[in-house]
């Protein structure tokens, strides 16, 4: 079977920074994987190109949606990626303070939706009926990622960890096939980083989604991920399940030789 | 307690304000008998304004701070307390509404005619408050879209004969291309760049129709512009006055209702998902190139439709309306009543405009008072007048 998400020879040159080079990375249905590397390796960078916010510099990015045929992804435009089914959150958090939980929420539900100025003016009753059920669907969302109890808070009001719940939950109201999560546990306590993990998985298994994430956190990454992709200065540098990741000694060197991830 | 360091702060800031003001203060030159004039006694009244200001002013922002630390983060506005409360509710409406109605008939016909201004800028608060204020793309050319309505109504009617009302709707749509007109080529810029392009566009629109002679009279302007008719009906000139009065509230009703109805849609929300994070709205499937564009046409549309009740208001209009100031005076609205918040756009259109208009004697500092409340407002009050409050979705859980 086609993989969901097939990167092939995917190059991003800034100015003469070669931010990524030849990176080929596949996510098979139903998947954890994981895209790890050192402070600067280009991870983010990644997740931008295939988003759209990029236009990577050479390679293909190829989705095959579940049931649907494979598709180039390269140059179509951030929303329109977001419409095809893959749905990001982002390193530093990027929600939306000028509106409460929910609607942060009903942002994601946005490219579902269909209603447009006309109908948003004269209220016509499918209107209403298509708002009344954004907003039971993105509070079912809410309820399942356990943020109900904010629902009509600001979304800048919560708490650290809930925010980057938040984010979650907000991309999956976008109903992806592809979950693409930024270090997701950053600046989590042990206890949320706990709730995080049985939340990916229960992502995984009970909403048909697979999954892509960056993350520092290797206890996290070691327990959750079918497939690792290890970069480093833009390269790839190996591929595999946790254990033969973690003995892998390209792997070894590049977080020893790198100060800032050892300890 | 006032602090020892408070007082001698004040005291620089009095003594820096006697030298910044001495050339007008002080100094007074009679250009006739070519003699000059120094008022010395006036350094003192500085001296002692801008002292006591500075301890007001230091008084203030320590009462914010200490608001901050005790950790009240969502303090909603009265206004918006009120209007939950069922029991205030309704009275309170129909208080206002009977206030609005008996206007007209309770205060002689001048005060009908300001009133009518200041709900025209009712109807241009709101409507730049969604690109402004929903969208955040700040636009200083939004007179343009006013001029397009008051110019659309005067040279339809002097051309074609069309009346005031088969010119509003017209207008709206016309507006609404000029929006999106403006709306494609700044696609791409943000803050200070949109703000120096969307200037240029308003400056460009006046320019045209103070030296295109042949389309738009030029600077002197289209006379004769008539009345609203009722059914073909010419009310004379009092009771056109009333007329056109209630043809406003009847508008600013409309413009309250769909601007709240937008606010609470699809589209409202993607605008403010577009004011509040490009790259994260994007990211979230929201069209942008769309989102914006809707913005600055939906804007338009109400900044034309007051241009047209503008124009049949004076009857007479020329380039020199549009200048602008005009365009800054309705930005002073949006931002001193409260960004996105549809009533505090609507105090601030009413204190902003009725204010000047009656204290004549401040309407010659009209622009320095507003600058004035501008920084007190950003520096207490950042949100406005009256914040905006977003709406609160009431829930039971959902039993399995
Ligand atoms: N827009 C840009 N313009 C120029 N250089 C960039 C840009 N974005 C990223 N880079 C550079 O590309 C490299 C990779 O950055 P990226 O953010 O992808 O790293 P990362 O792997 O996500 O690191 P971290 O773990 O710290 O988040 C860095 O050297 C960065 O400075
Ligand atoms: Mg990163």
């Amino acid at each position: 079977m086609e993989p969901i998400l097939n990167v092939k020879n995917l190059t991003m040159n800034f100015g003469g920074l070669k931010a990524l080079d030849n990176v080929n990375i596949a996510v098979e249905k139903g998947q954890i994987a994981a895209l790890i590397g050192p402070n600067g390796a280009g991870k983010t960078t990644f997740f931008n190109c295939i988003t759209g916010i990029y236009e990577p510099s050479e390679g293909h990015v190829e989705i095959t949606p579940p049931g649907k045929p494979t598709q180039r992804l390269n140059g179509l435009k951030t929303n329109i990626v977001a419409e095809k089914g893959l749905a990001r959150t982002f390193q530093n958090i990027r929600l939306f303070e000028g509106m409460t939980v929910l609607e942060n929420v009903m942002i994601g539900r946005h490219c579902r939706l269909k209603s447009g100025i006309i109908s948003a003016m004269l209220r016509p009753s499918a209107q209403k009926d298509e708002e009344q059920k954004a907003v039971s669907d993105s509070y079912r969302i809410l309820e399942k990622i356990g943020l109900d109890k904010y629902v009509n808070e600001m979304a800048v009001n919560l708490p650290y960890g809930a925010q980057r719940r938040l984010e979650i939950a907000r991309a999956l109201a976008t109903d992806p096939f592809l979950l693409l999560l930024d270090e997701p546990a950053a600046g989590m306590n042990p206890q949320e980083t706990k709730e995080l993990d049985e939340l990916i998985i229960w992502l995984r298994d009970n909403e048909d989604l697979s999954i892509l994430l960056i993350e520092h956190d290797m206890k996290l990454v070691m327990s959750l991920s079918d497939n690792i992709h290890v970069v480093d200065y833009g390269r790839k540098i190996a591929e595999g399940t946790p254990r033969e990741v973690k003995s892998n000694s390209d792997v070894i060197k590049a977080y020893l030789g790198d100060d800032s991830e050892d300890a | 307690m006032v602090t020892k360091k408070e007082i001698k702060q004040s005291f620089f800031i009095a003594l820096w304000f006697i030298v910044l003001t001495f050339p007008i203060m002080v100094i007074k030159i009679n250009t006739i008998k070519h003699t000059v004039l120094f008022r010395w006694g006036n350094i003192l009244w500085v001296g002692i304004a801008g002292f006591g200001a500075s301890l007001v002013w230091n008084y203030f922002l320590r009462m914010k701070e200490e608001k901050k630390k005790t950790g009240v983060k969502d303090d909603i506005p009265v206004v918006h307390r009120l209007l939950q409360n069922e029991k205030f509710r309704n009275p309170f409406l129909a208080a206002v509404g009977v206030f609005f109605l008996a206007y007209p008939f309770i205060f002689p016909m001048y005060h009908t005619s300001i009133m009518i201004t200041a709900l025209v800028y009712v109807m241009l608060g709101l409507g730049l408050n969604i690109v402004v204020g929903l969208a955040g793309l700040l636009d200083l050319g939004y007179v343009a879209f006013y001029a397009v309505g008051a110019y659309a109504y005067a040279l339809l009617n002097l051309h074609y004969g069309l009346s005031f009302w088969v010119v509003l709707p017209i207008s709206a749509m016309l507006g609404a291309i000029c929006g999106t007109m403006l709306g494609y080529p700044v696609l791409k810029l943000k803050g200070d760049y949109l703000a120096i392009v969307t200037l240029g566009f308003g400056e460009i629109i006046r320019i045209i129709l103070e030296n295109w002679d042949s389309f738009s009279n030029g600077p002197r302007g289209i006379p004769n512009i008539p009345a609203p008719s009722f059914f073909g009906y010419q009310f004379e000139q009092h009771a056109s006055v009333v007329y056109i009065y209630f043809i406003v509230i009847a508008l600013v009703l409309l413009t309250i209702f769909f601007v709240n109805r937008l606010e609470n849609s699809r589209i409202g929300r993607a605008w403010i998902a577009l004011r509040d994070d490009e790259i994260a709205c994007q990211a979230m499937g929201i069209d942008k190139v769309k989102t914006k564009l809707t913005a600055f046409a939906l804007g338009a549309t109400w900044a034309a439709l007051g241009g047209v009740v503008f124009a049949a208001k004076t009857s007479y209009i020329n380039p020199m309306s549009f200048t602008i100031w005009e365009s800054i005076t309705i930005l002073c609205v949006v931002v001193i009543g409260g960004m996105g918040s549809a009533i505090g756009v609507i105090a601030g259109a009413l204190v902003l405009i009725l204010v000047p208009e009656y204290l004549r004697a401040m309407a010659e500092y009209r622009m320095l008072v507003f600058g004035a409340l501008q920084v007190i407002v950003m520096v207490f009050k950042p949100e406005g007048l009256i914040k905006s409050v977003r709406k609160t979705y009431k829930f039971e859980k959902v039993k399995e």
